[in-house]
């Protein structure tokens, strides 16, 4: 490649350059015509009208009207919203540790033994399957009364009684963080297992040859070197967690149980069953805005926790 | 050469010790994994009766295959899986042209305002679809698009993640091929068509898989868009049916269930190694 650049140096390009960048302007306004208007006309003008909204009350049909900041005091006040607030961080601490050791410590030992390709697609199967079908099956295995299989399992043979998962308020975020990690957990494995491939096996060798056993090298060599892929997957994680809805919806209705109301779900109840829209975006900024700060104060940690070689 | 032998040949009981530990885990912890669609299937041939039943049977007694073909009857599945198959394959389609498009001109065209363009691109990645729903959902009624596949179809075509993952591999193209189908007087649109797309094809692959998984699983949008029985994708068609029957008959619904993902499984077993090797890629963010 270098002998084919040396070979042809630009001063050699026979059209000058002045009038290449004049066409040019042409061909990147072609070129990015599809994404940028489209991402004006579904993606920053709605985001500009959830603003306008934010600060309106409408309900679709009556008359708009001004309000100033009604709704986010409105909002900020209403007790069901500190619930789901409260409930969204929960549950993101709840999933994201446990998540990501765990698929930590199983990319790792896949990175060890041989015939890894068998467990990848074991794993890997809750992935593919749509969140509606993940909650309907660990319905009948979490659901309470005779046919939830754990508790009516662990009643027959320990005569325990479990809690009903699904309808206390305070079991259930416990039962969908499980379910959340259940089925993300092969989709983390496989992202790490690829980065502890990108390692040198001579890093670890060396690391062997100087004495390091299993755990000085897991972190010394392993952890440094795969920061980056557990960053990246920490703030992927961590933003979807903050958005959690499609599987809490068909797997509880938080409309019969608070314990699993998220932020998403406020959203949703107050523009779709309530349409009150201008709550309903502001719940919508406030989401938003959190989703900033939490990405935020992950890049402001990054500089300590993450190692990015050259 | 003996400097390694003598390195294995100590370790090598411990070794093989920890293998079979680890093997062992590892297929308690997959038995984890497989439970919840085992105990679908086992649900899915159990009667209304036995559903009910206490201490609850593990195997279905008698085995009812008709909940499978109650299944197909009661639900529209024909229709809901060409419904899903058109949205997502036309989805993939869409955004993969107009993505890689925009890519390659941030890639490889200098023009006034590119950085600032890329960097408004980048920041968008970070608004959460449901914070623009309930204007999207405004706007889109205003057009008439609600309750149709329109609604499903345009708006997830902008995609900046994907323009800026395949800006990375258009940028690992070599520019000396571009060069020189330019002094053999090549057009731009040329020379993306001809040379870049077809040097991008992992990263276009890559990408179409991903995409199309998430269309074709997607709940929140035809949630929200899609009234209509018949426009129903096979999430919703199963959501619903769920809503209405689920604790009426588990037998029923996990049957349908099952036949909403049986499919995708298929396809998943067949092109596991490209489907794995993809989403590690869009994990690593394209390195």
């Amino acid at each position: 490649m270098a002998v084919l650049t040396k070979a042809r140096p630009k001063a050699a390009l026979p059209v000058p350059p002045t009038k290449i960048r004049h066409r040019d302007g042409w061909w990147a306004a072609f070129f990015l015509a599809p994404q940028v208007i489209g991402l004006f006309a579904f993606l920053l003008f709605p985001l500009g009208f959830a603003f306008v909204l934010a600060f309106m009350k409408w309900d679709g049909l009556g008359e708009k009207s001004w309000v100033g900041f009604d709704n986010f005091t409105a909002i900020l006040g209403e007790p069901d919203f500190h619930t789901a607030l409260w409930n969204t961080l929960k549950l993101a601490v709840l999933t994201i540790p446990v998540g990501l050791g765990l698929a930590l410590l199983i990319a790792v030992a896949l990175n060890t033994i041989k015939g890894k390709g068998f467990y990848r697609v074991l794993y890997f199967l809750p992935v593919i399957t749509s969140s509606v079908a993940v909650a309907l099956m660990w319905q009948v295995i979490l659901a309470s009364g005779d046919y939830g299989v754990l508790n009516n399992t662990v009643r027959d043979w320990f005569g325990i009684t479990l809690p009903d998962w699904l309808d206390d308020k305070n079991w259930v975020l416990l039962a969908i963080a499980v379910v959340t990690i259940w089925s993300s957990l092969g989709l983390n494995v496989v992202i790490f297992l690829a980065g502890l491939q990108t390692i040198p096996p001579q890093l670890v060798e060396a690391a062997r040859i100087d004495g390091a056993g299993p755990v000085r090298i897991f972190r010394s060599v392993t952890l440094p070197l795969v920061s980056p892929t557990i960053f990246f997957t920490m703030i992927v994680s961590v933003i979807s967690s903050l958005q959690a809805f499609d599987q809490i919806y068909v797997l509880v209705d938080p409309e019969h149980n608070d314990g699993a109301r998220t932020i998403v779900f406020q959203v949703y109840e107050l523009g779709f069953l309530k349409f009150e829209f201008g709550l309903s975006s502001a719940a919508a900024l406030i989401l938003l805005v959190l989703t900033l700060l939490v990405t935020l104060v992950q890049f402001g940690a990054q500089k300590r926790f993450v190692h990015y070689d050259s | 050469m003996t400097l390694s032998h003598v390195a294995v040949a100590g370790p090598g009981r411990g070794a093989r010790a920890r293998q079979v530990l680890l093997h062992t885990a590892l297929i308690l912890g997959g038995l984890v994994m497989l439970f919840p669609f085992a105990w679908m299937i086992l649900t899915s041939f159990k009667g209304e009766q036995q559903m009910l039943h206490s201490p609850l049977d593990w195997l279905p007694a008698p085995w009812r295959p008709e909940n499978y073909t109650d299944a197909l009857s009661a639900l529209p599945f024909g229709q809901a899986y060409w419904n899903s198959f058109y949205i997502a394959f036309l989805n993939v389609v869409l955004t993969l042209t107009t993505s890689a498009m925009a890519a390659y001109a941030f890639a490889r065209i200098r023009f006034r305002g590119s950085g600032a363009l890329f960097v408004l691109f980048l920041a968008t990645q970070m608004v959460p679809s449901q914070v623009t729903i309930v204007p999207l959902y405004l706007m889109l009624s205003e057009l008439g698009w609600v309750d149709s596949h329109l609604s499903l179809i345009v708006p997830s075509i902008v995609n900046p993640f994907a323009v800026f993952l395949l800006r990375q591999f258009i940028r690992a193209v070599p520019i000396e091929l571009e060069e020189a189908a330019r002094l053999d007087g090549a057009n731009r649109w040329t020379i993306f068509w001809r040379i870049v797309v077809p040097n991008i094809k992992p990263g276009l692959g890559a990408y179409a898989i991903i995409a199309f998984l998430g269309s074709w699983n997607g709940y929140f949008f035809p949630l929200i868009f899609l009234n209509s029985p018949e426009l129903a994708t096979v999430p919703l068609l199963v959501a619903r049916f769920a809503g209405d029957h689920g604790a009426i008959n588990y037998g029923l619904t996990l049957a349908a269930t099952a036949i909403s993902i049986i499919p995708m499984m298929i396809a998943f077993l067949v092109g596991q190694r490209r489907i794995l090797n993809s989403m590690a890629m869009s994990g690593l963010g394209g390195r």
